[in-house]
């Protein structure tokens, strides 16, 4: 792989495909689309492999100088690897999600998509904090368009809302890289992540970063937009916001706030760990009550993104690697999730959780797939999430005893919303005759359920495969920000050593 | 005194002025028959002076070997990136004019008139002096020529109300906007007893007496008036929704530069003994326009007098590169102008192709609704505009905002750049509602009129100017404008 700039490619086959799109139109387009994202997913494939773990910290790095302020770097390390694989594999997946659902201006709709997945790629590649910069506020651009053009009754609201907060949260991220790229003098990301900047400024610099990456997250209390973005998109655009989008809240914090910033971090992780608390509490409650499938859904992302959150400022290893694969998982399954509801909103064209029931009689596979993502989704050991949540949490306890506790409350609220999602829409008797006449999922959606079903089993049974290549980053990282930490309250000490076993029962010699 | 070395600085002032004249001739003689011939003569000659500005822009030209007439002009680099900008714009607001003076669009005055590419010739003219003018007389002259010229210039079409009543207001406010300069400039003369910008400068070092301050206080509000920043913009929604669309368009970009370049000469040369003095106005005057652009433009409904606010909010982020008082601030507000003029002239081109089937113009939001279904291509050119004006990336707008904001920061303004960014959200909305109303509203289907080539060459040219492959203009861009910013530095 010497010298092939593979990232480059990566963007440039789905960037000619959007274009492409744009001018074709109609069934074409479809066909277009699908072929430049399986192509773009088998060059990630091609990534992975060639990824060498253990090798130099960034692998695949391109620089040119184009641009006046910027360049054009980039370069991959173990986590952005992992997330750029979740982005390319959901990609294809949307594409099927929106074969027959889209009628209107396929088109423009499989071209916002495909630059979508450019942007994606990008944002994680980016080695430059600008190129970052604008990889990550573009995607706004396609992102609005979706939710604007092709979403549901309210979405003109939504998109509005999507697009103005999200905005406003970035743009104050802006002037505090000026102010890093000026003090620093270098706007290559590697470099910065080494670099000290005063203990007093970094406050600051926290906190412009914060308020982007906890918008994007997005962290309670600013997290309003999700669920009337969600609810509003077509099926495939709250599959990528679910699955990738709020990824790179969870991503900022990891590549720049911690690194970058590690002693602010350290004195404001308190802020992060009573925000994740509230959020993992408040919003699997309001999950709880919800009557509408997506909303559910997406106030159980914020709640699993609490956790996210708290599991990167454990500032231990088994935190960070938790919360790398809770947002892998989470990726994963609620994207899955949002496929499953799409499933049966194409049926019958409504995300009310009554109109449902009994589904399990009709639509056997769809109930087994369904079964899956949802035990997926509560963390049931042998699915992804659940690698996540332990660690994360076995990160957390290290640091805080409480903020466990609370965390883990979620997880039981989220066996309750979840589960009496799935008991209302696949059991019980079939009380709407509609949604008892509907067929069981066809080929095309058992292409889109498999290969995220598998991928969610193979990240529970096998999650080295996943946690090797992020490895020696999360070490470096660990390292880089072990001073800082926070005082923890769990005060693990070893004791005096024993001098026998513990469940050694005193044997009195010859009493019987 | 030996005149020739003067002259040949001036030598694409010459050619306009030559040109200016003898084309009114043409059209005194051939009348409108010839409106044509003088269009296409006068785009050729302002081509051909900006031809003579490319040694002098590539090379870069500064110090005492660009004063020209013992210090009443002085041509450098940065007058040079100011006039290539102006003939830039002017070209294209005559490339546009036939076809919409020749339509239903003129209203009972169909039909390009002569007067129209002479009276564009004379205030680039007029621009020219004003770029380069180092002496307040030159100023003064530079600017009455650019005003005349454009007062007539609004009112071109004399039997609509609406571009009379633009005239007048224009004319009005413009006059008293030239008084309050010239009383300014008649303290500045009494306070230092000089009118060239070296006396002037000379005598306020120092602490500033109070009527110089006013001097200084008056001048600038006259200047600001000129390039429509708050509190002086009042004037600009109504000029640019009454006066013909191609008129508003050139208003929108060639006096813009001019004007701003001449308040950047003015502040740094004239008044940069005083920079805390200046300072602190243009940093009011920036975030004023900035917010009260964007507040004014939220419930407009017509699409001109939105893009009249939209220019306001973007005089903002231009002075904030002039408000960090130094040469990378200078620098950042002229790719920001060059920016600007690219995304104005794409802006107004697609609003020029927004026409009925009989030609009549469109303006209002409700007769572009749903345009990207039956008029996909001016609207996905609009959306990138919109887009790129909002300053989200990957479109050149952002990298407009980026070199200011830059600049800003780096100057160490950290909160007056915080607010100022922060304030540029609210622009967003309504630069994205744009988007809304073509791409998600039922379609209105009223735009069917078809566009002559000249709009789809300024369309698709400008659209790929602001577009991501704008970016590689940005080398050399900069190298171009920190050329600029340097030589009017050296001048200081």
């Amino acid at each position: 792989m010497d010298g092939f700039p593979i990232l480059t490619t990566m963007m440039l086959v789905p960037l000619v495909g959007a274009i492409l799109c744009l001018f074709i139109g109609g069934a074409a387009a479809r066909g277009v689309a699908l072929a430049a994202t399986l192509a773009t997913f088998a060059l990630g494939v091609l990534l992975w492999v060639n990824y060498d773990i253990g090798g130099a910290q960034w692998q695949f790095t391109e620089r040119a100088e184009l641009f006046e302020g910027f360049s054009y770097a980039l370069g991959i390390d173990g986590i952005a690897l992992m997330l750029i694989m979740l982005s390319v594999f959901l990609m294809p997946i949307c594409i099927l999600a929106s074969w027959t659902s889209i009628t209107k201006r396929v088109g423009e709709y499989m071209s916002a998509f495909l630059f979508m997945e450019v942007l994606m790629i990008g944002v994680f590649a980016a080695q430059d904090l600008f190129l970052f910069y604008i990889f990550f506020e573009a995607g706004l651009i396609p992102m609005y368009l979706i939710i604007g053009v092709w979403g549901g009754d309210n979405r003109i609201y939504a998109s509005y809302k999507f697009f103005l907060y999200t905005l406003l949260g970035s743009v104050l991220m802006l002037i505090a890289m000026f102010w890093m790229v000026g003090e620093a003098g270098t706007s290559d990301i590697p470099t910065l992540m080494q670099y000290d900047f005063p203990a007093g400024a970094q406050f600051w610099l926290f906190l412009a970063f914060f308020a982007s990456f906890a918008v994007k997250m997005p962290m309670w209390p600013v997290h309003t937009w999700l669920p009337d973005a969600h609810v509003q998109a077509p099926t495939a655009g709250s599959v990528i916001l679910a699955g990738v989008l709020l990824k790179l809240g969870g991503y900022g914090f990891i590549r720049f706030s911690l690194p970058m910033f590690p002693e602010a971090s350290g004195e404001l992780a308190w802020l992060i760990f009573a925000l994740s608390m509230v959020a993992v509490v408040y919003t699997s409650l309001v999950a709880l009550v919800q009557q509408d499938m997506k909303k559910l859904i997406a106030y159980s992302s914020v709640a699993h993104m609490a956790l996210v959150t708290a599991g990167l400022f454990a500032f231990n290893v088994q935190g960070l690697e938790g919360a790398m694969m809770i947002m892998l998982g989470h990726g994963l399954v609620s994207g899955a999730l949002f496929l499953c509801v799409g499933v049966i909103y194409d049926r019958l064209h409504t995300r009310e959780i009554d109109r449902y029931g009994g589904l399990s009689i009709n639509m056997p596979y769809y109930a087994l797939f369904f079964l899956l993502f949802i035990m997926a989704s509560v963390g049931l050991p042998g699915t992804s999430n659940f690698i996540g949540e332990f660690l994360a949490l076995a990160g957390i306890y290290q640091t805080s005893t409480w903020v466990a506790f609370v965390c883990t409350t979620g997880i039981i609220l989220g066996a309750a919303y979840m589960l009496y999602l799935y008991r209302r829409v696949a059991f019980g008797a079939q009380t709407n005759e509609d949604a008892a006449a509907m067929p069981d999922i066809s080929a095309r959606e058992w292409a889109m359920m498999a290969p995220i079903a598998a991928a969610v089993l193979w990240m529970g049974v096998y999650p080295e495969s996943f946690l090797a290549p992020m490895r020696a980053d999360i070490a470096a990282l660990d390292a880089r920000i072990a001073s800082a930490a926070p005082a923890d309250d769990s005060q693990l000490a070893d004791g005096p050593a024993r001098t026998e076993a513990a469940n050694a029962i005193a044997h009195q010699g010859g009493e019987h | 005194m030996d005149f020739a070395p003067s002259f040949a600085l001036i030598a694409p002032e010459l050619l306009l002025t030559g040109a200016g004249l003898a084309l009114l001739m043409v059209a005194a003689w051939g009348g409108d028959k010839a409106a044509r011939f003088v269009a296409i003569a006068a785009a050729a000659a302002l081509f051909g002076a900006g031809f003579m500005l490319v040694p002098g822009l590539h090379f870069g030209t500064d110090g005492p070997e660009t004063i020209a007439f013992g210090g009443l002009m002085r041509v450098d680099s940065f007058a040079l990136f100011a006039k290539a900008l102006i003939y830039l714009a002017a070209i294209a607001c005559l490339m546009i004019a036939p076809a919409f003076f020749n339509s239903a669009a003129a209203g009972q005055e169909r039909g390009l008139r002569s007067e129209y590419p002479v009276l564009i010739l004379f205030a680039a003219l007029g621009m020219n002096i004003m770029v380069s003018a180092a002496d307040f007389m030159t100023l003064y002259l530079g600017l009455e020529l650019n005003s005349l010229a454009s007062y007539v210039l609004a009112a071109i079409l004399r039997r609509d109300t609406r571009s009379a009543e633009a005239g007048l207001k224009y004319f009005v406010l413009g006059a008293l906007a030239s008084g309050i300069l010239l009383y300014g400039m008649s303290l500045l003369y009494g306070f230092t007893g000089g009118t060239d910008f070296a006396t002037v400068r000379a005598g306020l070092t120092g602490e500033l007496a109070i009527g110089a301050l006013l001097g200084l206080i008056f001048v600038l509000a006259g200047l600001a008036f000129k390039i429509a920043a708050v509190p002086f913009h009042m004037w600009t929604p109504d000029v640019y929704e009454g006066a013909p669309t191609p008129v508003t368009m050139f208003f929108a970009t060639a006096p813009k530069v001019a004007a701003v370049a001449l308040t950047a000469r003015v502040v740094f040369e004239v008044f940069g003994a005083q920079v805390t003095a200046w300072q602190q106005i243009v940093m009011f005057t920036a975030l004023a326009s900035i917010i009260f652009g964007a507040l004014g433009a939220i419930g407009q409904e017509n699409l001109k007098r939105l893009l009249a606010y939209s220019s306001i909010n973007n005089v903002g982020f231009i002075l904030l590169g002039l408000a960090v008082a130094n040469e990378a601030g200078a620098s950042a507000m002229l790719v920001y102008l060059f920016i600007y003029v690219a995304m104005s002239l794409g802006g107004f081109t697609a609003l020029l192709m927004l026409r009925s089937e009989e030609g009549e113009l469109f303006e209002t939001f409700g007769d572009i609704r749903g345009l990207s279904v039956t008029q996909p291509a001016i609207a996905w050119c609009l959306l990138l505009f919109m887009f790129s004006l909002a300053g989200i990336p990957p479109l050149l707008g952002f990298y407009s905002k980026f070199v200011v904001f830059q600049a800003t920061v780096e100057a160490g303004l950290i909160a007056f750049g915080a607010i100022a960014i922060a304030a540029s959200v609210i622009g967003a909305f309504y630069y994205i509602k744009f988007v809304k109303v073509m791409f998600f509203d039922e379609p209105a289907d009223v735009v069917k009129g078809s566009s002559g080539t000249a709009h789809w060459v300024l369309l698709f040219l400008t659209a790929a100017i602001i577009s991501p492959l704008g970016y590689l203009l940005t080398p050399s861009l900069t190298d171009l404008a920190d050329k600029a910013a340097a030589a009017l530095f050296l001048a200081v």
